[in-house]
């Protein structure tokens, strides 16, 4: 119980720094986006993080989404993913790990002109789910693939 | 942090492709110090942002489960060879860099 108190006050610090070097005018306004989805990022299970992330969790299965990851990863630190979406007006994007502590691992937001493209890599904790989310004219569209992961990569 | 950021970006027929390399330690603040016994603190980017002619192509928000020392490639066209873009990222302590590169 204490030790989840620490984090959450850690947390809550350091959400705080980011607003003080905001408002000391060290970053530009471009740099910030909309506030770092706290909750989302936090969120323990997929659902929530994708609600908090994507602003619904309510997904269509689509093989217009190509995500390419190992089938057996063998450091779950270093989990190569691609995501390329073949959806017509993506405008945003989220990776999630289903099987981790915290599933949502990132989410883009693109420009007009950016391909729904991206190529990242993650940890993962054990073998688990891996979960790409495209959002396109609103709405929220999903693929997943299982990877196996043979040596975790959160904690230590 | 300086030069943190490693940048290559490449057009082709239009469309650019761009592969970045940071150096961070992406620590989850999960992980104990194996000597003291202490809980390293969380120390991750939290956000990527890619510049591009005054415009944003790619804003990336980024959770504690990004590889350490993480790597990011996207495409964006209406890009040609010798165009400048930013890359630029802010971690949970309020550190950030960024660099500016030439597309070839």
């Amino acid at each position: 119980m204490n030790q989840n108190r620490r984090v959450l006050l850690k947390g809550s610090l350091a959400a705080g720094a980011v607003g003080a070097a905001v408002s000391a005018g060290l970053l530009t306004p471009k740099a910030v986006m909309a506030a770092w989805s706290k909750e989302a990022f936090e969120a323990k299970d997929t659902n929530a993080a994708l609600a908090g992330a994507m602003g619904s969790s309510d997904t269509t299965a689509s093989d217009k989404i190509k995500l390419k990851a190992p089938d057996i990863a063998e450091n779950g630190a270093v989990v190569p993913i691609t995501v390329t979406s073949g959806i017509d007006g993506t405008t945003n994007m989220s990776i999630l790990v289903a099987n981790n502590n915290t599933p949502l691992t990132s989410s883009y937001a693109f420009g007009p002109d950016t391909e729904g493209y991206i190529s990242t890599r993650v940890k993962m904790g054990k073998t688990s789910d891996v979960i790409a989310v495209v959002k396109a004219g609103g709405k929220l569209y999903s693929t997943r693939k299982e990877v196996k992961v043979t040596i975790g990569g959160c904690g230590g | 942090m300086a030069k943190s950021i490693k940048l290559r970006a490449k057009a082709k027929d239009g469309v650019a492709t761009v592969k970045c390399l940071i150096s961070h330690p992406m620590e989850t603040g999960l992980r104990k110090d194996k000597k003291s016994g202490k809980m390293i603190p969380a120390e991750f980017i939290q956000e990527v942002t890619c510049e591009h002619g005054g415009k944003t192509v790619l804003g990336a928000e980024w959770g504690s489960a990004i590889s350490k020392n993480p790597f990011l490639s996207f495409k964006f066209s209406g890009a040609k060879s010798g165009d400048s873009i930013k890359i630029s990222w802010v971690d949970n302590k309020g550190a950030s860099d960024s660099l500016e590169g030439k597309i070839k």
